[in-house]
């Protein structure tokens, strides 16, 4: 089995969206959490911070995951290593 | 393929039929329930018919999914739809302790409890992008197979079950002791007794079906779990705000009226504040007291002991020989001289506890205040916010990283028809766990806001029922009592667990008793999910990966079925077992088990997939030195084995993976480094674990 040069494209722009992702997610969890006292200054629904922490971040999580699910599953057919349709 | 997809298809649609009767049949089953409580069926017999019907009900789904073919005992035949997948993974995942406990942590904590609400779900972003699509597509049937077809040889292997059974076990424990305490509260049966009715509902979902029998049963168990949970909730909200969205309505309206309250209570010159300043005097002068009668005693010992014991006789006799006695009085001076401690330990720890009543002199809380923290001098709270704030973040961390790497987890998204499906299971699995988990916070919220408007300020002659009927049942509970004798509730006299907060909902909320009923089947739903994922994956390790893949590979399907199901009892018999010993702290045993995985698995897999070169040696030294660091910082610091070390740059032994899961990486890489590359076969491997779909590729597909 010989990868081609499209098929490392394809794990090239995969590794970029995991990493891209998982700096949103880093950013919301421990950046927002850091500044949590800070954050809490601002009034928006309730304490920034505190909402970040209880709500804020976990739409943040779902929207990751559901753009990861969405994006992937389109870059497989896109270089045509998807699965049949089973 | 054509047909496959169709009857896919079919079957898809065939499960949401199956599933919205089901959801009829259970709302009506409540109303039935709800009916016979206005006709006046006592409440006990209430309890019996919602735990009953409940496990009848699951040992129904169990029996129906009864299969002795590997694939479908192991990974429900790889035909489990994203959606349906979802819900599983979501009772899989939610416990006892998310249930019932998690907003109780939160309406004591307050911002410091996020941690779990964060680490528990930004745990499912690693899980997306790091590793269920990649374990999907290699395709077998348990996480210490794929380290050991990964890493080559029976040693990965070993540690990997090894690691699975420890974490797995401890975390067991925790959602056993959880099934005792619900049957016991809501039926009146015994803790032993409830444990072993619980252990019976969790094998007649497992023992049968195995791994399909439990995926069609969690997602029955989500479905009650989910609205167990709301339906209170939401009620209490529309109580409170007229709006029947808690998520909302928490923050927007009541929040700001709680923080308002914190204030009140904390600022002397308000009447209520004054009265929480007057029980908080109270218990200073006793702390006070405490603390002068513990110097004593060192300086003094025995001697020390008879003086104050002559000094509370004097007082009763002083008391009877007043002019006027006060009958009240002598006996509480008579009841002071009984309870006088025996001996010098017994007086230790008695003054201990009364020294310890200082901490509810403290002001109240504020409950979005992130990071708070006590101090003598400004520097001094600063340090202490700083510790505070590691800590937190650095639990986050390692429940985040746990739950990538909890093998009863990820081996759910084994059983999805591919790789496509697998992607939008965790989709699926976050919404679903997301919906509990973005309520919890409103429900602390909403209930701390009843505790202190209405409970607060009401007089003892006449508390609201809720409060009087939990205080009867369980001190540990509800505990009030009026200290400053003025005949009205002060925050400072009230003591709450954090278990009280869910169960008690329904009746805060004014709801009638079948919905306490219904929330108790809920966490028995949760707590049973969760251990029935827990066992198969225990007994899963043991006979898959020992029996069958290194002693005895050429057994036949039924021998490998049998041993399995014979070990499920084995180890389902021994869980319950300890834990009719009432083992230790529970939250401690459930952080303990996220620690443990987090630090033995997440390296070698995420590694496994994305670093071709990470090799045999490497995965052995990376997951024997995050388990051992992780499991040596837990027994050196965790007061229960008693060695208390000192800390290592503060962090507390509950995130002990914070030093694991970078011993685990640096062992991985390091002993990768100094041996020779993995062969060919194995970085085929890799690429075939990479790309959902290659040509002329290898196949990993277990049969």
């Amino acid at each position: 089995m010989q990868l081609t040069e499209k098929h490392k494209e394809y794990w090239q722009r995969n590794l970029k969206l995991t990493g891209s992702l998982l700096a949103i997610w880093f950013v919301v969890t421990y950046v927002v959490g850091f500044f949590a006292r800070e954050l809490n200054a601002i009034e928006i629904i309730g304490p920034l911070g505190f909402y970040m922490g209880a709500q804020g971040s976990l739409i943040v999580y779902v929207l990751i995951i559901w753009f990861y699910a969405k994006r992937m599953n389109e870059m497989d057919e896109e270089y045509g290593v998807h699965e049949g349709d089973e | 393929m054509a047909t496959a997809a169709s009857s896919q298809a079919a079957f898809t649609q065939q499960l949401k039929k199956y599933y919205t009767f089901y959801t009829g049949g259970f709302v009506a089953f409540v109303i039935a329930v709800g009916i016979l409580e206005m006709m006046g069926v006592p409440i006990k017999i209430l309890g019996y018919i919602f735990l009953f019907a409940t496990i009848a009900l699951y040992a129904g789904i169990g029996f129906m999914s009864k299969t002795s073919e590997v694939s479908e005992y192991y990974v429900a035949g790889r035909r489990v739809p994203a959606l349906f997948n979802g819900m599983a993974t979501g009772a899989d995942w939610m416990s006892a302790a998310s249930f019932i406990g998690m907003a109780g942590t939160l309406y004591l904590t307050g911002y410091d409890g996020l941690a779990f609400i964060m680490g528990w779900t930004g745990g499912y972003v690693l899980v997306a992008l790091l590793l269920a699509p990649y374990l999907r597509k290699f395709g077998q049937f348990t996480i210490p197979d794929f380290l050991g077809a990964r890493y080559g040889g029976n040693i990965p292997r070993l540690i990997g079950v090894l690691a699975a059974v420890l974490c797995s076990f401890v975390y067991v424990v925790a959602q056993i002791y959880g099934v005792g305490l619900i049957t016991s509260r809501f039926t009146g049966l015994e803790f032993g007794i409830g444990v072993f009715v619980g252990l019976a509902g969790i094998l007649v979902c497992s023992f049968l079906g195995g791994m399909k029998a439990v995926t069609w049963t969690q997602v029955a168990q989500y479905i009650i779990l989910i609205v167990a949970y709301m339906i209170p909730v939401v009620w209490l909200s529309m109580k409170h705000t007229s709006v029947p969205v808690p998520q909302v309505s928490a923050y927007v309206s009541v929040l700001p009226k709680v923080t308002a309250l914190e204030k009140e209570f904390n600022d002397k010159t308000t009447p209520k504040g004054a009265a929480e300043e007057s029980v908080r005097a109270i218990f200073r002068a006793r702390s006070a007291e405490g603390d002068r009668k513990l110097k004593g005693l060192d300086a003094g010992g025995a001697t020390f002991l008879a003086e104050e014991k002559k000094a509370l006789e004097d007082k009763v006799a002083a008391l009877k020989a007043a002019e006027t006695p006060d009958a009240k009085a002598i006996e509480a001076a008579e009841k002071a001289v009984k309870d006088f401690p025996v001996d010098a330990a017994a007086a230790k720890k008695a003054w201990t506890a009364e020294k310890g009543a200082s901490a509810r002199a403290a002001p109240v809380r504020a409950h979005a205040e992130a990071f708070p923290a006590a101090g003598k001098t400004p520097e001094e709270q600063e340090k202490n916010r700083a510790i505070a704030k590691k800590n937190f973040l650095a639990l986050i961390f390692c429940l985040m990283v746990g739950t990538a790497a909890l093998p009863h987890i990820l081996m759910r998204f084994y059983t999805t028809p591919s790789v496509k499906e697998a992607r939008r299971s965790v989709f699926w699995s976050l919404f679903f766990i997301f919906l509990l988990y973005f309520t919890a916070p409103a429900l602390a919220i909403l209930v701390k806001f009843e505790v202190y408007s209405s409970l607060v300020g009401s007089s003892f002659a006449s508390l609201p029922a809720w409060v009087s009927n939990w205080a009867a049942v369980d001190k540990t509970l509800m505990n009030i009592a009026d200290i400053n004798k003025d005949g009205i509730v002060q925050l400072a006299e009230i003591v709450i667990g954090g278990d009280l907060i869910v169960l008690a909902t329904p009746e805060i909320a004014g709801l009638p008793y079948v919905i306490s009923g219904l929330v108790a089947a809920g966490g028995l739903a949760a707590a049973l999910s969760t251990a029935d994922g827990l066992l198969l994956t225990i007994a899963n390790a043991l006979s898959h990966d020992v029996y069958y893949k290194i002693i005895d590979p050429n057994a036949p399907t039924v021998r490998r079925i049998a041993v399995s199901k014979g070990l499920l009892l084995v180890v389902a018999l021994i869980a319950a077992y300890v834990t009719s010993m009432k083992p230790g702290d529970i939250l401690f045993l459930v952080g303990a088990a996220f620690s443990l995985a987090a630090s033995a698995f997440f390296p070698a897999l995420v590694l496994g997939v994305f670093w071709k070169r990470a090799n045999k040696l490497g995965a052995i030294l990376g997951m024997s030195a995050g388990l051992l660091v992780c499991a040596y910082y837990m027994y050196m610091t965790y007061p229960f084995f008693g060695v208390n070390a000192p800390k290592w740059w503060d962090i507390n032994p509950i995130a002990a993976g914070i030093f694991g899961i970078p011993a685990g990486f640096l062992g991985l890489i390091v002993g990768t480094l100094i041996s020779p590359a993995p062969s060919k076969e194995v970085q085929e491997l890799v690429d075939h674990v990479r790309y959902p779909n290659l040509e002329g590729d290898i196949d990993t597909k277990a049969v």
